[in-house]
């Protein structure tokens, strides 16, 4: 029998989507009398009482402490490694989210462990557990096995069905927190992002602006597509490097991976960069004056014309039809 | 301040992918530094010409590594060091670990890298090192200011901004919007080429060889399924926006 461990991310009081992806993770790479562990870190974890109800597993344990309130890598790695102490898993699965991609290497080296990540599918062949992830953004992918354990895998947003929130049966287990003996890091202030409502790398709707949304403003009938169908606004290289907007909203090679449901790719010609960052998205549709725009050749559905004729009108249209 | 940065040669990002004999095929194909190390070469730049001090460069990866060294040397790097040997594999725990034992073996303030790799794309060296050699990190920064024995950086954490600070000695990633590289100047190239680039193996290192198994294999390699062509929409632009909102809601049932 083997252990895997969530490491759980939580926002506004509800555990992230990831995490119920994670927890399927968890139990697409175990065995079946394998035991699913949950770690919960963070301060005043009351307010995640409901969906702490609902986890399905052995064991959960939580680390509540003020200097948790935010992530810090120094004191979060301590905190996890005291969880990790206590549960002694064969696997550790995070989210491939800003956490996640920042504190999983942490803890893999500290344990000496093996780190697959930014994985998309799992499967179980031959009784060998093998993780699909991208390469080269997309343009290639790999399987990857472990070959030695404990191991620690980071899985991307949106590609891993979640497991249903199930009426919990958990053992909840508080670890005391103790704080090392110097942190070196000191988190002074974080802004929030508050344009952009819906986390890019989980949006499950992207509409997306290249260089032919012309201005910063031009952006502004994409934000309102995005806000009316519960998605997130993206841009490729072309739309950040003009300056219409931030680094942070790039997809492509360099840049966010996206795999949403749906990609509205507005004013984007299509270059081999860009699509490597949203080619696998379920549905594609692509806007652009130019016919013989690449991004064409991806798209499920084109529509030759002006973005700031078109969107208004498909905003429009949304409206009608969602009532 | 001595800086150190972690660099790696990466394909060119418009390079598309062969795979040949179960491998990525690399014939003909344009090397670069990776465009995410290239931001923290310019980075490791400015703040010695600001403090003073030298900027090495430092990479594990084939001969052919070289090129990107010199590259980052022509930028205005000091020194460059290539850490090249078939015995070491790909594996990130692997890399890290040779990393940290040249670095535990040198002085420094700063140790820089990029914020993953546009090929592997796995961002897990730069942090892995920084805990091997028990100093702080800060992943994915867009600005870095530095004081005595304390940097302030910006960190993008999926949009929202964490103003971190941090004791020195410590790593950094860089995230895209850190600054504008600069291109080698002529003057540059030729400079570069009298600057010294240190190649060295595992005999050099103080590492044992059995510390360098790798903790995870590839098995499979694939090109993504082809994406079938799509449909272009006609008519009336009002028209076509009623059918594609029709289209994703009755035919793809995706809103």
């Amino acid at each position: 029998m083997s252990k895997i461990l969530v490491v759980a991310e939580h926002r506004d009081g509800v555990l992230r989507q990831v995490t119920y992806e994670a927890i399927q993770a968890a139990t697409l790479s175990s065995a079946e009398n394998d035991q699913l562990h949950v770690a919960v870190i963070g301060h005043q974890l009351e307010s995640l009482t409901e969906s702490l109800s609902r986890i399905d597993a052995e064991k959960v344990y939580l680390t509540d402490h003020p200097d948790l309130q935010q992530y810090n890598p120094e004191a979060y790695a301590t905190a996890l490694k005291q969880v990790i102490d206590a549960s002694n898993p064969d696997g550790i699965i995070f989210g491939h989210t800003a956490i996640g991609r920042d504190l999983a290497p942490i803890i893999s080296a500290k344990i000496d462990a093996g780190q697959i990540s930014d994985v998309t599918n799992i499967e179980n062949v031959d009784d060998q557990v093998v993780f699909t992830r991208p390469i080269y953004a997309g343009k290639a992918f790999e399987k990857k096995v472990f070959q030695s354990s404990p191991w620690v895998v980071t899985i991307r947003p949106n590609n891993i069905s979640a497991a249903d929130p199930s009426d919990g049966k958990a053992e909840v287990e508080n670890i005391e927190y103790a704080k090392p003996a110097s942190l070196r890091t000191v988190i002074q202030d974080v802004v929030r992002n508050t344009s952009g409502k819906v986390d890019l790398s989980e949006a499950k709707i992207v509409v997306s602006g290249g260089r032919g949304v012309k201005s910063a403003d031009g952006f502004k009938p994409l934000q309102e597509l995005a806000d009316l169908l519960g998605g997130a606004v993206g841009a490729s290289r072309g739309a950040c490097d003009a300056d219409y907007c931030d680094y942070s909203l790039q997809i492509g090679q360099t840049g966010k991976v996206v795999t949403p449901e749906v990609y509205i790719a507005c004013g984007i010609s299509g270059a081999i960069q860009h699509v490597a960052g949203m080619s696998q998205s379920k549905i594609i549709v692509a806007i652009n004056k130019d016919p013989e725009a690449p991004i064409f050749k991806i798209a499920d559905y084109g529509i030759v014309g002006d973005l700031f004729e078109v969107v208004p009108l498909l905003t429009e249209e949304f409206k009608k039809v969602l009532g | 301040m001595d800086i150190y940065v972690v660099m790696k040669q990466t394909f060119d990002t418009e390079e598309k992918i062969i795979i040949e004999d179960g491998k990525v095929s690399e014939d003909g194909v344009q090397y670069v530094i990776n465009p995410y190390d290239e931001y923290a070469v310019e980075e490791a730049i400015q703040k010695r010409d600001e403090r003073g001090g030298s900027v090495h460069v430092i990479s594990v990866g084939p001969d052919r590594t070289s090129e990107a060294l010199r590259t980052a040397l022509a930028m205005g790097a000091d020194e460059a060091v290539l850490i090249s040997d078939e015995r070491i594999g790909s594996d990130e725990n692997t890399i890290s670990k040779v990393l940290a034992s040249y670095l535990g073996s040198q002085k420094f303030d700063l140790i820089l890298g990029g914020y993953f790799s546009v090929d592997n794309g796995a961002g897990q060296v730069a942090i892995r090192l920084a805990q091997l050699l028990d100093i702080p990190h800060v992943g994915s920064i867009t600005k870095l200011d530095i004081s005595e024995d304390k940097a302030k950086a910006d960190r993008d954490a999926e949009g929202d901004l964490e103003q971190v600070e941090v004791t020195l000695p410590a790593v950094f990633t860089a995230q895209q919007g850190l600054n504008e590289p600069r291109y080698p100047s002529l003057p540059g190239i030729m400079k570069a080429k009298r600057k010294p680039l240190k190649q060295l193996t595992l005999d050099d290192l103080d590492i044992e060889e059995t510390e360098l198994s790798p903790k995870t294999a590839r098995t499979a390699l694939s090109l993504p399924p082809q994406k079938e062509a799509g449909q272009i929409l006609k008519g009336e632009t009002a028209d076509q926006v009623k059918e594609l909102v029709e289209k994703l809601r009755h035919d793809e049932k995706v809103l």
